[in-house]
Formats: structure tokens, sequence, C-alpha cells
């Protein structure tokens, strides 16, 4: 490990407040303030938080329910709120109408917008009853109309509100990660903790089962594993059996990591010098290695985040995962399979975009918080 | 005289290599530390000097059971009991650490960065229980203050301080159990000359005040000359030679030891430096050469040397060699180095 000394002003001088507070400063201080200085890192941590709110409230923030269909809006391309058109502007947004019509070309039935006529936007309007949260029984919505209906990304082609669904699938699809991720460090934690700590021949036995588990083809794999879901089970044991499949193909890659920070930890001179003051185990785990990796693994996790929530889409987009009535990113995209979803309906592809944008800032934040995370090791 | 505090006898510390293949046993051993008996009175510094890989910091570490020796005894006289170290269990020496500590050589890597002064300081007397509550605090605060650390500093962690005063803090750590005996692991090697002098005079300051006895590991001579009463040379895991401070570098009976004595930079540039180069490096621990383990790079080699282990001799009152030689040749040695200071 190369440590630098990080000041080189003798202490004996004058310090400034400044100075004081650096060196009497603890490791999270140290890394919060590098961390504030990663402005792109910051941006991602900011948008995963407002998807996480918005997913967590999605019943509030939807004016429909997921599976509320529309009648006349088979497709509706987004009606996107306006405060002008020809009748002159309004401090209240609105959308346009949208009237059913049928195509002299192609003789099927098109939903087109109708600009005539208004549809005033309303906050926190009376709509569909819903519980929030589970429990809290409610029915204001963040907006909606009094008449009509407003599709701000449009509709798929049962009808159903693509905005409102989105915002579930935010939520189950972070959510699957976030449980996902879990599963698998605490696997990864007990296995790479008794290799690392103990050595040896335990070490090697766990060393090679890891290895064996990482080989495997996951796409197979995945496969395998979700073809064995019995057609009968409800969408919730699907969910959960779907978090487990991901931990179980998550968990070696950070098991090996964890391993190799106790390996090398266990040789640092401040925990030899730790023993040797007497300490017992339970001290040295707690007091010394636990703190000094705590930073890595938590940059380790927001880092292995975007495989899961890929994953997830993946498996679900070819119909191996998560099925209807549940919805996810995944799901939402197996609509978006067909030619014509691509020639008439290329709004069904936003939920491609919440993927890449959710991808992004993981990575984004990750790097920023790896950089930040060792205060002690100057990077820049 | 009194029994010495600290006997070592026949020190072994070997370290198993095992092979590459699947279920490959051990088939070979790095012979770290090959039989080395010695033994530091009460009060005493003992200064062990030898080149890299020569197993100094070894005999240091499985002394503390840091490491853990593979043969031999290491006896310690607590209060006229016999203890041997060797064969107490993992949590019987856990008792007895309050006795013996270390002081690292880097200063950097040896304090746990994500702890406070203070907490590093006080981890001996809370890890093992040795006082509770504001006495923690008071001793903490009297442990800095013998290292000389201002106590503003304590709140403080140790990025904000600089290689010297990092070691001050190692040293208040080393000290605040109250220990009778210290390993000084090339504990200045790391730092610059001047503060080296501050942090010597700082360990002999306080071997005066509390009557510590030191095992000072180096590979710098005039260190070790200027904090010895005596001194160990080792080579390839042995013993070569060890003598009162003075007879060593006045008249060295090694080969070896004339050798590093010769490396010793003269200060007057109009001396001319006569040193004795050694061919090649240190042979490997693994398969040390037969007979004399120093034959291969030794100037004065014979064809006895290949064959015969050099036996380890009492030439004068406390001077020990190993060497087939040490009356017949007459080896150069070197004017103390501040030797004003050696005692």
């Amino acid at each position: 490990m190369t440590t630098t000394d990080l000041s080189h002003t003798p202490l004996s001088q004058e310090e400034s407040e400044e100075a004081q507070r650096y060196f009497s400063a603890s490791q999270f201080q140290l890394i919060w303030w590098r961390f504030r200085k990663r402005r792109l890192a910051q941006t991602g941590a900011l948008i995963l938080l407002v998807l996480a709110f918005v997913g967590l409230f999605a019943e509030f923030f939807n004016p429909y329910g997921g599976t509320t269909r529309i009648s006349d809006a088979i497709l509706v391309s987004p009606q996107i709120p306006r405060f002008c058109n020809d009748a002159g502007c309004t401090l209240r947004p609105f959308v346009p109408g949208v009237v059913s019509k049928r195509n002299e070309e192609t003789l099927r039935m098109e939903t087109v917008m109708d600009p005539s006529v208004r549809r005033d936007i309303y906050f926190f309007v009376k709509g569909e009853p819903y519980k929030l949260l589970g429990f809290i029984e409610m029915d204001t919505h963040l907006f909606g109309l009094k008449e009509g209906a407003i599709n701000l990304f449009g509709t798929d082609s049962m009808g159903r509100d693509l905005f409102s669904r989105l915002l579930l699938a935010t939520r189950t699809s972070l959510s699957i990660g976030i449980v996902g991720v879990i599963i698998a460090f605490v696997l990864a934690l007990i296995i790479g903790g008794i290799a690392g700590y103990f050595g040896g021949w335990t070490d090697y036995a766990i060393q090679r089962l890891t290895e064996i588990v990482r080989v495997v083809p996951v796409i197979p794999l995945y496969m395998g594993l979700a073809a064995a879901f019995p057609k009968e089970w409800s969408s919730t044991q699907v969910y959960f059996a779907m978090t487990l499949i991901l931990a179980l193909v998550g968990w070696p890659t950070l098991a090996r990591r964890i391993r190799g920070k106790l390996l090398s930890l266990r040789g640092e001179d401040y925990v030899i010098a730790a023993r040797l003051s007497g300490a017992g185990s339970s001290r040295i785990i707690g007091r010394h290695l636990l703190p000094a990796f705590m930073s890595y693994i938590i940059v380790d996790l927001v880092i292995s985040f975007p495989y899961m929530l890929l994953s997830e889409t993946a498996l679900s987009f070819i119909g191996l995962g998560l099925r209807p009535p549940t919805v996810s990113w995944g799901v939402l995209l197996q609509d978006a399979q067909t030619v014509r979803a691509i020639e008439q309906a290329p709004w069904l592809f936003i939920p491609a975009l919440f993927v890449v944008v959710a991808v992004l800032s993981f990575t984004v934040l990750g790097d920023g918080l790896r950089d930040a995370a060792d205060p002690y090791q100057v990077s820049d | 005289m009194s029994k010495p505090l600290l006997e070592i006898k026949d020190l072994k510390v070997y370290f198993p290599i095992r092979s590459k293949n699947l279920f490959g046993g051990v088939t070979k051993y790095v012979k770290a530390v090959d039989g080395v008996s010695f033994h530091i009175e009460k009060g005493e510094t003992l200064g062990l000097v030898g080149e890299s890989g020569s197993g100094k910091t070894t005999v240091g570490r499985s002394i503390l059971r840091a490491i853990e020796p593979t043969e031999g005894q290491v006896t310690y006289n607590l209060d006229g009991d016999a203890v041997d170290l060797a064969k107490l269990s993992d949590k019987e020496m856990r008792g007895f650490r309050k006795y013996m500590q270390l002081i690292f050589q880097d200063p950097y890597s040896s304090l746990n960065p994500r702890m406070t002064v203070r907490d590093i300081i006080a981890e001996p007397l809370v890890a093992q229980n040795l006082a509770k509550g504001d006495e923690v605090d008071e001793r903490v605060r009297e442990a800095a203050a013998y290292c000389k650390l201002n106590l503003e500093y304590l709140r403080r962690f140790p990025h904000a301080f600089s290689g010297g005063q990092r070691q001050r803090i190692g040293i208040a750590r080393a000290l605040i159990s109250r220990p009778e005996f210290i390993v000084c692991d090339e504990s200045v090697s790391a730092l610059d000359v001047s503060i080296q002098a501050e942090i010597l005079n700082l360990l002999m300051d306080l071997q005066a005040e509390f009557g510590f006895s030191y095992l000072f590991i180096a590979h710098d001579l005039s260190v070790v000359a200027h904090i010895s009463k005596r001194v160990a040379v080792m080579y390839l895991g042995q013993f070569v030679e060890l003598a009162p401070t003075k007879d060593l570098f006045l008249s060295p009976k090694h080969p070896y030891t004339e050798a590093l004595m010769s490396a010793i930079p003269e200060v007057n540039p109009d001396i001319e430096m006569a040193p004795v180069h050694l061919e090649g490096e240190i042979p490997s621990p693994i398969n040390p050469p037969s007979g004399c383990r120093f034959h291969t790079r030794c100037p004065y080699t014979q064809d006895i040397c290949k064959t015969k282990i050099p036996e380890w001799k009492e030439i004068n009152p406390g001077h020990f060699a190993a060497c087939h030689f040490v009356d017949t040749l007459h080896l150069k040695g070197v004017e103390m180095p501040n030797s004003e200071d050696a005692n």
C-alpha cells in the first residue's frame, strides 16, 4: 500500500482552522470531502435518488394504475403538456385531446391528436384508489385530467398508460437489483470472509468452488434456472426466485474481492501491531479489518448494481424472467420487440432510456466513490 | 549476576514451501532462522545487524510470537519465574503481551489510519483491559508526554503527522503497557538522518527512565553502535559474531563483520575507504551452502570452510564468533562511530 504524507506543514507552526479540521477528520469525513469534488458522481447519485423516490411512491406520481386500460387509446403517441394553442396561452398546462380515426390507406383504427380540443391538467386530483407503500389508502394523484386521458409517454397496444407502467417498473427493477445485490453480498461476505480469514485448505477449497461457479456460462444457467420456475407460481414468487438467481450468479466476483482484501489486510503492520498489543480476534476484525474494507465494499456493491439491473432486464426481455402482470423494465421492453413497435410506436423504447440512464448513473457513482473511498491513497 | 531477562536457545524458524501441484505436501523449507542462541540482560540494548534476508526481523518477531517459532526455547524471566514463551498457547501469550512490545520499521503502515492517535496509543490498555475509563486517558497523556507529543494532537488521525511524529506515536503505543522488553525492528531506518538521531535519543531516554531492554534490529552499523551495549551479527539465519560493541568494532573476528565494517562511510573525505567487496548475493536460505555458510563470499575461504561447520566459540570474554580461523586472521576494525556515546 502506498501511503503518502498528506501534511507537509510542520505541526509546531500556527495552523489555520481548515488545517485543524483536516487533521482531526475521520475516514468518512475525508471520503465525503473528496466525493463532494466529483460532480459527475454526484449527478449520478442524484438521478438514482430521484428514480428510487419516484419508484417508491409510484402510485402517487402515476395518473393511472399499471394495468388500467384506457378504451379508445390504443398506441397513443406521447402527449406533451403545453401552455399555448391557436386560441392563445394560459398558465395552466394542457394536453391536446385524442380521437380515434380509421386510416384510409391501411384501414386500421388509429388514434390521432386533435389540437382543437384542450384538456387541462390539474394537480392533486382524485383518481383511482390505491395503497401507498402497500398500506396507506389514498386516491389523490399528483396530476390528472378531469375528462379524457393523459398519456405523457403514450400508451401500449392494449391502451395502458406507459408513464404509469414505467414508474411501477422502476420500482420493480431497482428493488430486484437491491435485493439481489444484498443477497449476493451476504453470501460473498460469509464465503469470502471464511476463505480470507482462515486461509490454507479452507481457502483452497472455496477458491476452486468459486472458480467452478464463475466459469459456468451465464445465459444457459439463467435459462435453466428460469425454466425451472413452475408455471403456477405467483408473480411474487417469481420475483423472489429472480432475485435469488441473480444473487447466486453474482456472488463469486464479490467473494473473490473480499477474500483478496482480507488477505492483504491481515498482513498489514497495524493489524500485527493490534495482535501484539493483545487484541483478540473480535477486536481485530471489528476495529481494524472491517473499517478498513467497509469503503471498498460499498464501492463494490454500487459497481455490481448495473450487472444485476442488466441481467434482470435481459432475462425479462427474452421472456425468462418476470412475467406480466408484474412490470419491470425488461417486461416493458418485451412490447418493443415487434417491427410494428419500431415502425408505429417508437415511444415503447422509452424504458430502454431509463435502463441506460440508471446503469450510467450507477457506473459514474461507483467510479466517483472508488476514487473517494481510500482517502489515504492519493489517486489524483 | 542475576538471571538475564530473556534467554533464547537454539531458536529455529522454518517457513514451509508447498509444491505447486494440487495435492503437493511440504517439500522444502525456507530456513529463515536456523539455530540462534543469545540472551538479553535487564535494561540492556542488544543490537542485531545483518543484510536484508539474513533473518533479523524473523528473530525479533518470533520472540514476540508474531511469527511462530519452529523450534527452540525463548525463556522469559518474569520476576524470577522462568517462562518458555515458545510453548505458551495463544491465549496464555495474550496475557504476556503487556510485558513485551514491538516498534515497527514503517511509521506509515503501522498506525491504523482510521483511528485517532489517542485510540492508537490506548490500544494495548483497552485490548487487554489493563485500564478503564479516565485512567486510560490519563495514561495516554502520560505516554504521549514521554514521547514529546503535543497533547493537542491526540484527537487527530495519523494522516496529520510526519514520519518522525508517527514513529513517536508508535513508541508511545509500545510503552503505554509499561513493558520490560521492546523489539525495535529497524525502527529508525525509514526516517531522515536528523529525525533518526531524535528517535534514538528518545529511545535511550526512555530506557534510562523505565529500564527497558531493547533488541535493536538494524542494518546500519553506526546507528547500532550509538545505542547498543552488545552487537550480534547475523548471516543467513545464523549468528556469525556477538560481542560488546567496542570489541566488535575495533577487532572483528569474523570476515563478514569486517566486510560490514568496511562499508561504513567515512566522514573525513581525506581518508581513503577500502571496502571489502563481497562477491554476489546472499545465498538462498532454502539451500544454504554446506560447511560455513559464508564460504561462498568470504575473501579468506579455504577448503575446510566448504565441508566443516565452524564452531560458535568464545574468543575473549563475551566475544563469540563462528569461524575456523578466528585465531589466525587479522581483520581490520574501525574507529567506533559516535564513540563518545557508546557505553
